[in-house]
């Protein structure tokens, strides 16, 4: 297999597994429960007036 | 009681500054004697004029100012609202240029004499003229004010430096002038929305640098733990336009004594490149900026917090990881290997997501105050760019498909494409916000006139409906001649004809476009009046307002 062909192939499977990971860790840290709290929090920084 | 003096001395920071605009400028003037070119002496003069004004400018702030500026002012933050402040109007007066500019290109299309056989006002010159000055002039402009504005507020924390902010508001509006001044004289290196010749490039690098630093500083003073959403938007903007802007601009000048440069890529190498650099602009520059200032002006505009910060969160990640591969979408049916293409193509339909997501997150942010959009302009104005960045991005996946780009590529269906995005959205929510930066900016209590801000609202969008209007029909009907074959395979049409074809829609067009402009004449009326006439903003909001003594 030519080396163009190789990397293509190469690109093409692991760029699929590691776009799925991050999404999912994406995912995972935006639903996690515990983070409820510190992401509502933080969703009021611009009304805090100073 | 007399307070301690502090002794004034010249900043590290200061003479940093002062040394390299002075060595800058004697390299200008060694420029400006032997270039081999009228533009480049032009140019370096330029540049020479520009450090020279630089250092008057440190001495005279230095002369000026009393001491150090505080950090903190009876325990609130001392916020640098300057820079910002001439961001604000830059971002007014490049509007207006580049918006005008529009205007005239769309009538010269329409009626090709207008163009009075000057070479400085062709088309070919015009047309880099009107896409950078605003894209990059005035929304630049608007960037960096709100940017600034909006990381200083939700950081709690004073932009650093006191030459800084300064030169990188500065720095980059000498960059547009520079850059604008040479598509005038036929300066460009022709490449679409990287005009600009090697010496502007390796500015424009510089200020970026200094940019990206000073908001990196800003952050890392900050009081607030959590870095708001709108700081991460910004942040991705910042790095990713200035991997963009490095990777487009290889180019080495022939000598450094000329403007002309030879590009190192070539072909169709040169061309992904070039379209992964001009999607990504759209994509980091026009797309996730903006969106920072959707993060934090609609919840502040409508008082509400954004709908969802978790989707926030997951709008922001999806969106910065799919776009980036989406470029190969503008070279479709060309050398670019199938399997990039539709790589392109799979990755702008799968954008559909983390756009429609932004989109929901900032009008579902107005859930139980949809009433304010009856009586606040400004925020239907936010709201409306807001669906126009829905529509826009429903579109772009749409003709990002193989066969629907077939009949869409090369007409004027991505020029109206272009404008929905560009004046329904990114005006539309640069608008929003100038109306309510001017009143906090100049602490007056609101804009001078809702009324106005009306007025401006209904002339721009019917506009913007015009002009994408009359570009679907001009677009697809000349897709439809281009592949119209007789029963016996000839092409239907000459190339003429459909050029004929197109004149009324290119004058609506001009019309819409003039619509767009008085709509921008009347905010800068409306924002000059708030400046000079405005009603002031009581000092400071103290929850209880001061009771009236009884008599």
């Amino acid at each position: 297999m030519s080396s163009y062909a190789s990397v293509a192939q190469f690109a093409q499977t692991w760029g699929l597994v590691y776009f799925f990971v991050i999404f999912a860790g994406v995912l995972a840290y935006a639903l996690w429960p515990s983070n409820r709290r510190s992401f509502d929090e933080a969703s009021r920084i611009p009304l805090r007036e100073d | 009681m007399a307070r301690p003096v502090e002794t004034k001395a010249f900043t590290l920071e200061e003479i940093g500054y002062s040394i390299f605009l002075a060595l800058l400028a004697v390299v200008c003037v060694i420029l400006a004697g032997k270039a081999w070119e009228p533009q480049m002496a032009f140019h370096a003069v330029v540049g020479a004029i520009f450090a020279a004004a630089g250092i008057f400018l440190i001495v005279k702030g230095f002369q000026d100012r009393i001491a150090q500026p505080v950090q903190t002012v009876d325990g609130r933050p001392n916020y640098n609202y300057a820079p910002i402040k001439f961001a604000s109007i830059a971002a007014m007066f490049w509007g207006i240029a580049g918006f005008l500019v529009g205007v005239i290109i769309a009538s010269e299309l329409a009626f090709p004499a207008l163009n009075f056989d000057l070479p400085w006002i062709a088309f070919g010159r015009l047309r880099p003229l009107h896409t950078s000055a605003v894209i990059f002039a005035f929304g630049g402009n608007v960037l960096l004010a709100t940017s600034f504005y909006i990381v200083q507020r939700t950081c709690q924390a004073r932009l650093p430096g006191i030459v800084t902010p300064w030169f990188v508001v500065l720095g980059y509006n000498a960059f547009i002038v520079i850059a604008g001044t040479g598509y005038l004289l036929g300066v460009t290196q022709g490449q679409e929305y990287a005009e600009p010749e090697w010496y502007a490039d390796l500015w424009l690098t510089v200020v970026w640098v200094v940019y990206l630093l000073t908001f990196l500083m800003t952050l890392w003073k900050r009081k607030e733990p959590h870095i708001y959403v709108a700081n991460w938007f910004f942040l991705a903007f910042l790095v990713t336009v200035a991997v963009l802007h490095l990777g487009n601009n290889v180019h080495v000048p022939i000598s450094i004594y000329s403007y002309q440069s030879v590009q190192v890529f070539s072909g169709v190498q040169n061309a992904m490149i070039q379209w992964w650099y001009g999607h990504n602009a759209v994509g980091f520059f026009l797309t996730a900026a903006f969106l920072a200032i959707m993060y934090y002006f609609v919840p502040k505009r409508a008082d509400r917090p954004v709908y969802s910060y978790r989707l926030s969160i997951i709008h922001f990640w999806a969106l910065i990881f799919l776009y980036i591969w989406a470029g190969p979408h503008h070279l479709h049916y060309t050398a670019l290997p199938e399997w990039a293409s539709t790589l392109g193509m799979t990755f702008s339909i799968m954008l559909w997501m983390p756009s429609w997501g932004g989109m929901i997150n900032g009008l579902m942010t107005l859930s139980g105050a949809w009433d304010k959009l009856r009586t606040d302009p400004i925020l239907r104005m936010l709201v409306v760019s807001v669906a126009f960045y829905g529509m826009s991005t429903f579109e772009g996946p749409l003709m990002s498909i193989k066969s629907v780009n077939g009949l869409s590529h090369y007409t004027d269906w991505t020029i109206g494409h272009v404008h929905s995005g560009a004046l329904g959205w990114v005006g539309f929510v640069s608008f929003g916000a100038l109306y309510c930066l001017f009143p906090w900016l100049w602490n007056k209590k609101e804009v001078y006139s809702l009324k106005l801000v009306s007025w401006h609202f209904w002339t721009a969008t019917i506009g913007i409906v015009l002009y994408i209007c009359a570009m679907w029909v001009s677009g697809i009907m000349q897709g439809l001649m281009w592949r119209a074959y007789d029963k016996l395979g000839f092409l239907e049409y000459s190339f003429i004809e459909t050029v004929a074809a197109m004149h009324p829609y290119y004058a609506i067009r001009a019309l819409g476009g003039a619509l767009f402009l008085v709509g921008a004449l009347i905010m800068v009326y409306n924002l000059y009046m708030t400046v000079v006439h405005g009603e002031d903003a009581e000092s400071v909001a103290t929850g209880a307002p001061a009771l009236a003594p009884a008599e």
